[in-house]
């Protein structure tokens, strides 16, 4: 178990796929989920050198070697998230990576996110410890859902992500919102594919958050400050908390928004949208650009002498 | 908790061990060895990641495993950033730290974030 937050990463399920994780996930060698993806070790590049001059040993001891791993402690995950980005790519999706503290408001923003966003194809991964409380509430907007439980994992990584992908029948040209476990430390440093990790922060926290928890503010391109409405009854100072953001990364886009009384909510579903239209014009101009190649060569092979 | 924390933001160190496990067991296979001796990882001083938190999971996580009782070589790497009103990169203590020059908080980390599996000694 982990001794800052108590997380591991035993028990994870993902809704409807539990029977068949369990006989094919683990393997003879104590590795889980290897078999899915095995170009995930592609980029790896390994040199050993063999320092010992092997003779010089008595029988039965084998020598002593160095082997130059070079390797980013998150290489694995990075590798499933770069593939997961590549599919969502593909099909010309939007994905967010929404990260907050427990309690921020994420499961009812969204749930208001879809109803405004009207007949918008949309798509959620939930990510909680347990239950399936959260998909549940997704799915009574009329969106498809799909829960992740993570046991006692404090965050979603990308292989869980994948696998959830698959699950869903995913539009293209779509948006898929991916809402992580709340914790606002582990989750910062697994990336799962997203175009955009969005943090949201409520003013019933603290303005101090932005630097006590500096490595999910630097890993998000935008922060939402929830829940604005009850500004009035608190004590809370905007401007400070949104300095503090900035402070740990200068670049941090901030919409002040609330979901119950609607505040701000036109800023955030235009950010929804740009992103939206950016991903589907990006698969179309690759597509365009594949069919103009096409193009090209065909006419080569019809001017081609026989 | 058993160690004193200095920084404001744990990184769940047992996760990362657990990376660094999947590393070692990834090199058995290729590299054929049955045992580490030692493992060295750079981690950046702006990285979040607590020395004495990743060696308490390191021995945690490779108990039973082909790196159980390996000595773990913790090389800091020193934290970097440029500020954006000296144009120039400084030294940076933490991710929100301001700038050693000139007071500001206009900086960008440039270094200092790794998290890296350096080499092994095994047999």
């Amino acid at each position: 178990m982990c001794v800052t937050c108590g997380c591991g990463s035993e028990e994870v399920k993902i809704e409807g796929e539990a029977a068949h994780r369990e006989h094919d996930h683990v393997h003879a060698d104590g590795t889980h989920h290897s078999h899915a993806h095995d170009h995930a070790d592609d980029a790896a590049h390994r040199h050993s050198h063999d320092e010992a001059p092997a003779h010089s040993h008595a029988a039965g001891v084998s020598p002593k070697r160095m082997v130059q791993i070079e390797q980013d402690i998150l290489a694995k995950n990075n590798a499933y998230a770069q593939a997961n980005r590549q599919r969502l790519a593909e099909r010309g999706i939007f994905a967010l990576n929404l990260v907050s503290s427990p309690g921020s408001g994420k499961t009812t923003l969204l749930c208001k996110t879809i109803a405004l966003l009207g007949q918008q194809p949309v798509a959620v991964i939930e990510g909680d410890q347990q239950t399936s409380q959260d998909a549940d509430r997704i799915r009574a907007t009329g969106a498809q859902a799909i829960q992740i439980n993570t046991g006692k994992g404090c965050h979603l990584d990308a292989h869980m992500v994948g696998h959830a992908m698959a699950q869903l029948s995913l539009a293209d040209a779509s948006l898929l919102m991916i809402e992580n476990v709340g914790n606002l430390v582990c989750p910062a440093a697994f990336d799962l594919g997203e175009a955009h990790k969005v943090v949201i922060l409520s003013v019933t926290e603290g303005e101090d958050k932005p630097i006590k928890y500096p490595d999910m503010f630097r890993a998000a391109s935008l922060m939402l400050l929830n829940k604005i409405d009850l500004l009035p009854h608190l004590q809370y100072d905007v401007q400070e908390a949104i300095g503090f953001a900035r402070r740990v990364n200068p670049n941090i886009r901030v919409i002040q928004l609330s979901a119950t009384s609607g505040a701000g909510m036109d800023e955030w579903l235009a950010f929804l949208r740009d992103g939206m239209n950016q991903a589907s014009a990006a698969k179309q101009e690759s597509v365009d650009s594949l069919k103009a190649r096409i193009a090209q060569l065909e006419t080569q092979l019809q001017r081609a002498p026989r | 908790m058993l160690f004193e924390s200095s920084k404001l933001s744990p990184m769940h160190e047992m996760s990362l061990a657990e990376g660094v496990l999947q590393l070692i067991e990834d090199a058995a296979r290729k590299e054929k060895f049955s045992s580490v001796k030692a493992v060295w990882l750079e981690i950046g001083q702006l990285s979040g990641v607590e020395p004495q938190a990743m060696a308490f999971c390191f021995d945690a996580v490779t108990r039973d495993s082909v790196a159980a009782g390996a000595r773990l070589e913790i090389i800091a790497l020193p934290g970097t950033g440029w500020c954006m009103a000296c144009e120039k990169t400084v030294p940076m203590t933490e991710v929100f730290g301001e700038c050693p020059q000139c007071g500001g908080y206009q900086m960008q980390v440039t270094g200092g974030t790794e998290m890296r599996v350096k080499e092994l000694e095994v047999e």
